[in-house]
């Protein structure tokens, strides 16, 4: 008998091969040092802004490699880590606060290989070097605020119609009325049962007691709502910080996952995550001339501040409210289809609005926001300085008395909508965070990691290769022939699955994958010396070993994948990218070194008569 | 050919089946004992706190940054070297009163005015202690879903003793690691609980590789008793494991002395894990099946017999 594999097999093991390196191959290209100058909401990034780029770096005698216009942003490759750090610093000066220029590093694929979608293998932190905060929502708070927030309304609505309560407290995350009188009860329960959206309503008459109880459902919407709130935020505090391919995710129910890649002031990052915004919602003063003030004649009692859409404010100093009191704000229409803010406001907040505007009918009020932004200086006690940053974000003329939900009309685009019900969210955390893990890196660290990981897979590798072919002589080199193409293999599916990070434990994932996968050429050529010591011939040796073994093999490899997607299920971080490795490594090794070997096994000793095989 | 067992005999392993449950029966009460009196050395992952790696120039004076903490408000903080001389590796546990957050870079100032010399960051890493008592919780459970997952499996594609022969040498193994993590003192981390899945993984690999040849042998010699047939195969399979092993010893090593004090922990919980692995699948998964009176017909493909008697039933 002999042992042919059809066309399409040798074909298929050929084109999977080759597709593997061919997405491999950026691995070894390295990576460019680079200058990512990006847009701030106000601005953008154009031809003129990469002509201005390119005349500073001609100012301080840097050379770019190359400079490339993508989405919006500029990639500026440079030739050694000093010259990065000067363009930095140049372009930095020369375009202002603006603009967001970050250092990075960028790969250095060739433009056919991107042409093809090949990237290299993303690097986590314990590998490049960076910061990762894990933050958690304080969920109780925000139940605290929403239910305290119905507390208020409550009570204000039982007062409008008249109806006295004993006490209307929270309890948890209920709020309990109790009645005075018992004739009181039916209209208590007739007024609270128009049905506060996400509240249900236990009526407890013996104890002229009404309970109203937050659905599950607005529980839900409620941590799901403070969850994405903070995300937002965090997502524009982190563009503030000039970071390349920064990472803020949701994990789990109530956490946010942030990774600054490359980011070694730690304090820094920490102090503008935190920063806290406000808002500030105040009368104009337009009895005086804001010409005059420019001039800084600003009359007494008044403020002047910068508009955001340009030019100047005048402000009176009485606070309506500050944002502190809104819940809620969302961008939408209005029954004209013209684009609207809508602003929820808390029970206090929402009486003090009505008092204020109760006498202010037609006049214009605007709302100011308030940053703390650091500045990145110290004063004397090593402290950072914080500025305080203000604008005023929006000018509304007051059209009626306004209550606890209000909205704000006359915006020119959906899009400055949506930026200020975002600005007043921003404004009104309903949860406060905290980091409830931190991890920094290095960046010498992480190269030391790199360099180690990679001694360890080379070492390992060898070692392996040596014994393989000293103890299975042919036989061994055709393993070995499979167990490197398993590397590419497992590069190859790495660089290509977008959510795949290499980190040290992955690297090491790899080293225990080069030291298993050998387990099935093993088993299998066992099998074939047991074959032939029975006396058959090699042909069907080669037949019966493979046959035979492939079962076990199957078996045996399913146990372990189980092991690893649990790993990766419960893992996280670089625990994570351990899980990936393993369970990848051994799917690509069972293909090369069942399927692999094979097929070159076929194609040298299958074809012809033999009397002896070197196993 | 080389041949690394040279053989023509079957080993009688099961033979020195009562010494093996001896030795084991030991080590297992000794790995309990110490993991009840020494508990484990909970990593920073799991009790929370901060740990802070630097570099320094020249080789660190430990005791001098000891007193330097202890003088400044850090008393109690664990110093050692990391890898090098040079490298420092500064452990504060969780505290009540100060914002830990901060604890990191406040630590790292003070070195850097005290020191004469550059200091550099290497690491710095905070964990809060919820995390870590969700992390501890989230690890034992996974390794339980892991043994129950590997259970089932193995009692669907072989039989119910040889499931729990495997997932007894399983749990022998994770028991034993842990007991050397234990008796001395390493650092029990993350790295080193996906080590412990990694070693569940090999050993079951093992395992299941000794498991379908004791059916393949069942299956095809019609003579020999549970014991005869369990020490053919096991004889069988011998020059595989040791192979195996040996290939996958000899890249731990590598990573062992070559993957840098961050993977150190990882690498010495696989290698002991591979070695008392590889003893498990063959004296504990075999003979705890063995014990339990796997038969002939308990392996015998339930199809096969069928179709016999339809044969048989026809004219």
């Amino acid at each position: 008998m002999l042992n042919k594999f059809p066309l399409w097999k040798n074909l298929m093991v050929i084109v999977i091969l080759a597709v593997a390196a061919v997405y491999a191959l950026p691995n070894l290209y390295g990576e460019d040092y680079a200058v990512q100058v990006s847009a701030t909401r106000t601005t953008v990034v154009d031809t003129q802004v990469m002509g201005q780029v390119e005349e500073t770096l001609k100012e301080i005698d840097v050379t770019p490699k190359a400079m490339a216009l993508e989405d919006g942003q500029l990639l500026v490759r440079l030739s050694s880590d000093s010259e990065q750090l000067r363009a930095r610093e140049a372009i930095l000066q020369a375009l202002g606060n603006d603009y967001i220029v970050a250092l990075n590093l960028a790969p250095a694929t060739p433009d056919w290989l991107e042409a093809m979608g090949a990237t290299p293998m993303k690097l986590g932190l314990d590998l490049r070097g960076g910061v990762h905060f894990l933050m958690e929502v304080d969920m109780n708070e925000a139940m605290r605020k929403i239910v305290g927030q119905m507390r208020d309304t409550v009570r204000l609505d039982l007062r409008e119609e008249r109806i006295r309560y004993s006490s209307v407290e929270r309890d948890g995350n209920d709020v309990v009325v109790r009645v005075r009188k018992a004739e009181d009860f039916a209209d208590a329960v007739r007024v609270l049962d128009r049905a506060y959206e996400g509240f249900v309503l236990i009526e407890d008459e013996a104890a002229q007691k009404i309970t109203l109880r937050m659905t599950e459902a607005k529980i839900a919407e409620t941590k799901d709502y403070a969850i994405s709130q903070n995300v937002t935020i965090l997502r524009n505090r982190v563009n503030e910080l000039g970071v390349a391919e920064p990472v803020v995710q949701r994990q789990g129910a109530d956490r946010i996952v942030v990774q600054l890649p490359g980011v070694q002031d730690t304090a820094r990052a920490k102090e503008i995550l935190g920063a806290t915004a406000t808002l500030e919602f105040r009368l104009v003063d337009d009895e005086n001339s804001v010409r005059e003030a420019e001039q800084g004649r600003v009359p007494f009692g008044s403020e002047m501040y910068p508009n955001r859409n340009g030019g100047n404010v005048l402000l009176k100093e009485e606070v309506i409210l500050t944002g502190d009191h809104i819940v809620n704000a969302s961008s939408g229409f209005d029954e004209n289809q013209r684009p609207q803010v809508n602003i929820s406001l808390d029970g206090t907040g929402g009486e003090k609005m009505s008092l204020a505007t109760r006498d202010n009918v037609g006049k214009p009020m605007a709302t100011l926001f308030i940053e703390f932004k650091a500045t990145g200086e110290r004063d004397a006690n090593d402290n950072i300085v914080f500025e305080r940053h203000e604008e005023v974000i929006n000018v509304a003329t007051i059209q009626a008395r306004l209550g606890s939900s209000f909205r704000i009309t006359g915006l020119d685009s959906p899009q400055e909508a949506q930026n200020l019900a975002l600005l007043l969210r921003a404004g009104a955390l309903i949860a406060p965070i905290q980091i409830v893990e931190e991890r920094t890196v290095g960046p010498s660290l992480g190269q030391e990691n790199i360099e180690m990981g990679m001694q360890a897979i080379i070492w390992g590798f060898v070692l392996v290769l040596g014994f393989m072919v000293m103890y299975y002589k042919k036989f061994g080199m055709v393993a070995n022939l499979a167990l490197a193409s398993n590397l590419v293999l497992i590069v190859g599916v790495m660089s290509l699955i977008p959510g795949a990070t290499l980190t040290l434990p992955g690297m090491a994932g790899i080293v225990l994958t080069v030291g298993m996968a050998v387990d099935a050429n093993v088993l299998i050529f066992e099998r074939i010396r047991e074959e032939i010591k029975a006396n058959r011939s090699p042909q069907q040796a080669i037949h019966h070993g493979y046959d035979s073994a492939l079962s076990t093999i199957a078996d045996a490899n399913i146990t372990t994948l189980i092991a690893a997607i649990i790993l990766f299920a419960v893992g996280t971080g670089p625990i994570k990218g351990f899980a990936v490795t393993l369970a990848i490594g051994i799917v690509t090794s069972m293909f090369t070194s069942i399927v692999g070997t094979r097929a070159v096994i076929n194609a040298v000793w299958g074809g012809k008569r033999i009397d002896k095989l070197s196993v | 050919m080389h041949e690394l067992i040279k053989t023509n005999k079957t080993i009688p392993f099961m033979r020195f089946r009562w010494g093996a449950w001896l030795v084991s029966g030991f080590l297992l009460i000794a790995s309990i004992a110490s993991l009840a009196v020494n508990q484990l050395n909970w990593g920073l992952d799991f009790t929370g706190g901060t740990v802070i790696e630097v570099g320094y120039e020249r080789d660190a004076n430990l005791s001098e940054i000891r007193s330097t903490l202890d003088s400044n408000g850090f008393p109690g903080a664990v110093v050692q070297n990391f890898g090098t001389q040079k490298d420092v590796l500064i452990r504060i546990e969780p505290q009540e009163d100060v914002n830990a957050q901060e604890v990191g870079e406040s630590i790292l100032q003070l070195l850097k005015n005290t020191a004469d010399g550059e200091v550099t960051m290497r690491r710095i890493e905070f964990v809060g202690p919820q995390v870590g008592e969700q992390l501890t919780e989230q690890g034992g459970l996974a390794m339980l879903t892991a043994l129950i997952c590997i259970l089932i499996y193995i009692a669907i594609r072989f039989e119910w003793r040889l499931a729990i022969g495997a997932v007894g040498g399983l749990a022998h193994d994770v028991i034993l690691t842990l007991g050397l993590f234990s008796v001395l003192g390493l650092e029990f981390d993350l790295t080193v609980l996906a080590a412990l899945l990694a070693v569940i993984g090999y050993s079951i690999n093992d395992t299941v590789v000794v498991c379908d040849r004791i059916r393949e042998n069942f299956r095809k010699y019609r003579k020999g008793d549970a014991e005869e047939i369990i020490n053919g195969a096991l004889t069988d399979t011998m020059s595989r494991t040791v192979i195996t092993s040996l290939t996958t010893i000899l890249v731990l090593l590598a990573l062992f002395f070559l993957g840098g004090a961050l993977i150190h922990g990882f690498a010495t919980a696989l290698l002991f894990g591979v070695i008392v692995g590889t003893y498990s699948s063959i004296y504990i998964a075999s003979s705890l099946a063995l014990a339990l009176g796997v038969s002939r017909e308990d392996l015998m493909p339930p199809e096969v017999e069928k179709e016999g008697e339809d044969l048989e039933m026809m004219p």
